[in-house]
């Protein structure tokens, strides 16, 4: 469904991406894990348009979407749960859910897909006349993926969805991203919960210094002895 | 000096600051979403005022009444700058940006003295000497029905901020880029909407102003920096701060000028930015820089 090949990115002289390429199949969930300032982040906004790469292809469901601007390629359907869930803190929880139902894809089923989130995030419901600088990390996170659907996404790209959040609640993201992927949503997860996110993907990449090191199906890399020493801790 | 001397002035000062807070408004919409501040501001007041005098001469409209054709024509000026000239210096180091805009006001401030000289003109309205006796206290008609057109512009800007989905996602875009990226906004397009709404205000000032003052191409840069008090003064970025801002400093010099003269408007004005920076720098309506 999304496939990047060969990606290069530079931020002036640092080269923050080379060569990268991956796969993502429709309907999977596929992870990506790496340390910090490996290039994850980089990766998502390069594919997402925020980013121009400065070689290599990304191509979606077929079509070559290198280069275009970002508001273009989430209307083809490539959503984003961003790093740091950048909400609108000033807007209300029902304006920051608007704002991301107005790709011209989804527009005309704003109400509805409203309708929609309000039960799968009732916490949302009760917050929705609040700034959403006033709500916690959890519900934000929760605001961040429902404003995110509010689009009609066939693909997200989730960057780091439960950092900073307790455990109990980090489980309860995972979940949803679990049950979504059920509802055939396709996904591609970047967590520093390696863990957890091996677990639920069905394939996985290793990122390091930028580039691809080791791919392979989710469970084969939570048994890989690289992955157990530098990632687990193991 | 009588006390209804001092209302009367009061009231002038409440009446012209809702013209200024407008044309101050402009400059904060678009240093507060686009991130650059215009400083070709004044110079698209006179601008303004030029096409309300010509509107005038050639047709007989009221520059009041020409505020409104005048700031639907400053919004498509804006927009197209803004996708034409200013969009690829967003990204620009400021110093550039400034050239860029100094530039701009260089060459409409030489232009206008090219075209109408420097002399300075007026437009006299059948009502201009016209005045409301209200308790005793005299209003002028002419500050009166100006301040109303601009508070009605005012209140329309404010409406389609707050109702409007576009006006939503433009205050989207000014809270998170980022976010508005990450959500599929199209930014460049939000951009040119509110540089367009910038210049509507100006363009909409500049006709009333029109109405209420002399002018010439070389009053430009004090309107430049009158904006720029307002908006320092009431938080750059904040929309109510402007208009605050505005009725601030209208009432400052109006009392200023009663008091001890006409002569010290512009001390005071300045008097107010430097005690507001130094008291509260991020100004009276701005958030503290985090």
């Amino acid at each position: 469904m999304l496939s990047v090949e060969s990606l290069d990115l530079f931020y002036g002289d640092a080269q923050a991406l080379s060569g990268v390429t991956l796969d993502v199949p429709e309907g999977e969930i596929v992870a990506i894990v790496g340390a910090n300032g490996a290039g994850k982040t980089s990766l998502i906004r390069a594919i997402a348009g925020m980013l121009k790469p400065a070689a290599g292809r990304v191509f979606y469901k077929g079509a070559d979407i290198t280069g275009l601007d970002s508001h273009r390629v989430c209307n083809l359907g490539v959503g984003q749960v961003a790093e740091g869930r950048q909400v609108f803190p000033t807007l209300t929880v029902r304006e920051n859910l608007a704002m991301g139902g107005l790709l011209p894809r989804a527009r005309a089923r704003k109400t509805g897909n409203m309708e929609r989130m309000l039960e799968l995030f009732p916490r949302l419901r009760e917050r929705l006349t609040q700034a959403a600088g006033t709500l916690s990390g959890g519900e934000q996170q929760m605001l961040a993926i429902a404003r995110c659907l509010m689009g009609e996404p066939d693909l997200v790209m989730f960057d780091e969805p439960s950092l900073g959040l307790s455990p109990a609640l980090a489980n309860d993201v995972l979940d949803t991203i679990v049950d979504l992927n059920r509802k055939g949503l396709s996904c591609l997860l970047v967590e520093q919960n390696v863990a957890a996110s091996l677990e639920i993907a069905k394939h996985a990449y290793v990122l390091e210094n930028g580039s691809i090191t080791l791919s392979g199906q989710g469970s084969q890399l939570l048994a890989d002895d690289r992955v157990r020493q530098a990632y687990l801790g193991m | 000096m009588s006390f209804s001397l001092y209302v009367e002035v009061l009231i002038q000062g409440v009446l012209s600051g809702l013209v200024y807070g407008l044309m101050a408004l402009g400059l904060s919409v678009i240093f507060g979403v686009v991130r650059v501040v215009n400083f070709a501001h004044g110079e698209f007041a006179v601008l303004a005022m030029y096409c309300a005098f010509v509107l005038f001469g050639l047709a007989g409209v009221d520059p009041i009444i020409a505020s409104i054709p005048l700031a639907i024509a400053f919004f498509v000026l804006g927009y197209a700058m803004q996708r034409g000239m200013v969009q690829p210096f967003v990204t620009r180091p400021q110093h550039e940006q400034f050239i860029l805009l100094v530039g701009v006001a260089l060459v409409i401030t030489n232009g206008l003295l090219l075209v109408f000289g420097p002399e300075s003109k007026h437009v006299d309205l059948p009502y201009s000497f016209d005045s409301y006796t209200v308790a005793g206290v005299l209003i002028d008609k002419v500050r009166v029905y100006g301040a109303a057109a601009a508070l009605a512009v005012t209140a329309a800007l404010f409406a389609f901020f707050r109702f409007t989905s576009t006006g939503t996602a433009i205050r989207a875009s000014a809270d998170n880029l980022t976010g508005a990226a990450v959500v599929g906004l199209d930014v460049k397009r939000l951009y040119a909407i509110s540089f367009g709404l910038g210049l509507a205000c100006v363009g909409a000032a500049g006709s009333i102003m029109m109405a209420l003052t002399d002018m010439t191409p070389m009053l430009a840069p004090s309107l430049t920096l009158l904006a720029f008090t307002i908006v320092i003064v009431g938080g750059l970025g904040s929309m109510t701060g402007a208009l605050a801002g505005g009725l601030l400093i209208g009432v400052a010099e109006a009392v200023a000028s009663l008091v001890v003269s006409p002569a010290i408007k512009s001390m005071v004005s300045f008097g107010l930015l430097v005690l507001v920076l130094a008291l509260r720098p991020q100004g009276l309506f701005g958030k503290a820089e985090s």
